[in-house]
């Protein structure tokens, strides 16, 4: 499996600690997680990518433990292994559509895929140069995709990516995320309740409050 | 893509507070370069200029005015002394040597010296053409009075009554240029020297004495009185303006002449101690020495520097808040950023580091355009006036000193990043992301 968890566990603190079922993945493999809000979606999202650490349990992208991992060679990790979609692209505005990729390459030491062909796939090759700011809200969302797998991660994990995209984007979003995770042979991890991607990923995880 | 570069756009990306914080910043430094420049070259010109000259004997009144004109040649000189009373001075056997100098009068406002051959070995020039002066009304052009004035060798010109432009002229007698010195950064480039007996018989044409006016080839424009005083002088004496000039001492003279003053310098070190008060005291001259009134001007414009530099500091320190500020409010803004590039994989340094880079190129970023503005408004001041004590300055010398404005842009740019730094470096990623 590329993507393990056991028995994962969290506390906020003052507050009753939430259970976590477990998840197994492998690559290519697409996973939804499911829940109400507040059920702790986005907390699992966090514990998988190592931006909080489990008071109980463990996650193993690729045969290593995140919870052995300290300070910089966890955010090293991360960088190199995890790509992140999050809700809004937060796409860094000083910056061209290409350098926002480049960026993800530096901080990551990596030279995964070349940001040109990659914006070339996602259609966005005619933006490379222009200023993130002049985007619409279905293209900054796709370079954040392409953000996300610059670097050819092994796990992608995406948080409410379509919530603020109309129809047409968010199934469009949904199936870059899919095929382009699929080609680079990445879990795919998506948290949403948007009823539009559930018909998309047949696996399917539903979180509960405890 | 590296933090220099990321920094560089976060800058650009906000050109108005960037432009501002630098700008603020460079007012300050420019001021500290501007002081830095002033002080030092005034200091060393000064030093210079008052190299070998011990003490200045001059007309009574302020020790200090009385420096200034006959040595720098800027400040109007006290009056004139007797010759019969310096030629006294100078057989003292506590001196070793001593230059007159006779002033007067100015060419374009740059002052004609009447002087010795002393002067010249004074101040050790050499010529880009021709030579010293051997007869009256020949002139030696010091480097910037000759590109200036636009004079040649062999030129000729008259010069005007006072040491500022506007008296009247001279016009009965037309000075030559019998030479022209090379440039040496001292107080003789900016000077016309010529013979003590030419600057005497320029004000002898009130027409009482021994000038021979008749001998000139230019045409007189004067009355017939004029020319009848002429020709009784010419019966009685030889025409003096066909005898060599005095190349060292005092020049000869069957009258009553007058000098402005002297430089002097000692036999020995007793000197010191029994000259000034000597000639203060049982002349009606007075004595000051360079040294001394040096270090009083210094101590005088020294008040000035401070209040200067006073302010240079408060708008320094006024830059530095501002820019703490301007990152402060900037971070506050990305710290959704900060937490995407510690998801893209940055460590918690490399958002302090990129911090520090924020603030410190913005601080370099000032410095270079402080330092700058600094030498460009120098240079603006040096060009619009010509003639006045400015001039002295050269606004293009780069001083070592002027690291130490880069020293000071560096500090306050770390300063100013330290707390946005620290905000940085405690920015939880998760509380962050999960915000909304």
């Amino acid at each position: 499996m590329l993507l393990q968890t056991t028995s994962l566990r969290f506390a906020y603190p003052g507050q009753a600690p939430i259970s976590f079922p477990d998840i197994s993945l492998a690559g290519g493999e697409a996973l939804l997680l499911l829940g109400q809000s507040g059920s702790g979606k986005t907390t699992l999202l966090n514990l998988l990518s190592g931006l909080l650490t489990p008071s109980q349990g463990s996650v193993v992208l690729d045969g290593v433990n995140l919870s052995a991992l300290k300070g910089h060679r966890l955010d090293l990790f991360r960088g190199q292994h995890i790509g992140i979609v999050f809700q809004k692209p937060h796409l860094i505005t000083a910056l061209s559509v290409k350098q926002n990729l480049e960026l993800a390459q530096f901080f990551g030491k990596k030279k995964g895929l070349a940001p040109s062909d990659l914006l070339q796939d996602l259609g966005l090759a005619a933006k490379a140069t222009a200023a993130v700011g002049t985007l619409s809200e279905g293209e900054a969302q796709r370079v954040s995709i392409a953000r996300a797998l610059v670097n050819s991660p092994k796990l992608i994990l995406a948080d409410e990516p379509t919530s603020s995209l109309d129809d047409l984007h968010a199934q469009r979003v949904v199936q870059l995320l899919k095929s382009q995770a699929a080609k680079i042979g990445a879990a795919l991890v998506i948290v949403t309740h948007d009823q539009r991607v559930k018909s998309e990923v047949s696996q399917v995880l539903e979180v509960k409050s405890a | 893509m590296n933090l220099l570069t990321l920094s560089w756009k976060y800058l650009s990306f906000r050109p108005l507070s960037t432009g501002l914080n630098a700008i603020l910043l460079a007012f300050g430094l420019a001021i500290i370069t501007v002081l830095l420049l002033v002080q030092h070259q005034f200091e060393q010109k000064m030093t210079r200029d008052a190299a070998g000259i011990d003490l200045v004997v001059g007309a009574k009144g302020s020790p200090l005015q009385l420096i200034l004109a006959s040595v720098y040649h800027i400040d109007f000189p006290t009056g004139n002394i007797k010759m019969e009373e310096a030629q006294r001075i100078s057989r003292n056997r506590l001196v070793k040597q001593v230059i007159p100098l006779a002033m007067g009068d100015n060419m374009q406002g740059f002052r004609i010296v009447g002087t010795n051959h002393d002067y010249l070995s004074l101040y050790e020039v050499s010529f880009t053409a021709g030579k010293t002066w051997e007869f009256p009304f020949e002139v030696t052009l010091g480097a910037s009075a000759a590109q200036a004035l636009g004079l040649k060798l062999g030129d000729t010109f008259t010069g005007s009554h006072g040491i500022s432009v506007g008296s009247h002229d001279h016009d009965q007698q037309q000075f030559k240029v019998t030479g022209i010195l090379a440039p040496t950064g001292k107080v003789v480039d900016r000077l016309v020297l010529t013979s003590i007996e030419s600057v005497w018989y320029t004000h002898d044409e009130q027409g009482e004495e021994s000038i021979a006016t008749e001998e000139v080839e230019m045409p007189l424009e004067e009355g017939t009185s004029h020319e009848e005083e002429v020709h009784d002088a010419h019966s009685a004496f030889m025409d003096p303006l066909k005898v060599p000039v005095a190349a060292q001492g005092f020049p000869t003279s069957n009258q009553e002449r007058e000098v402005t003053s002297l430089l002097l310098r000692y036999r020995n070190p007793m000197a010191a101690i029994q000259l000034p008060q000597m000639i203060n005291s049982a002349t009606s001259m007075q004595a000051a020495s360079p040294a001394f009134e040096l270090a009083r001007l210094f101590e005088l414009l020294g008040v000035g520097i401070s209040l200067l530099q006073g302010l240079a500091i408060a708008l320094v320190i006024i830059a530095g808040l501002s820019i703490f500020i301007a990152l402060y409010n900037s971070l506050k803004e990305r710290k959704y950023d900060l937490a995407i590039l510690r998801t893209l994989g940055a460590s918690r340094l490399q958002l302090v580091t990129l911090v520090f880079l924020e603030g410190i190129s913005l601080t370099t970023l000032g410095a270079l355009l402080g330092i700058a503005l600094g030498h460009g408004f120098l240079a603006i001041v040096v060009e619009l006036t010509a003639q006045e004590v400015v001039t002295l300055v050269d606004p293009w010398v780069f001083l070592p000193e002027e690291g130490l404005i880069f020293g000071y842009a560096l500090a306050v740019g770390m300063l100013a990043s330290l707390i946005p730094a620290w905000s940085a470096y405690q920015t939880s990623i998760a509380k962050q992301l999960t915000k909304t």
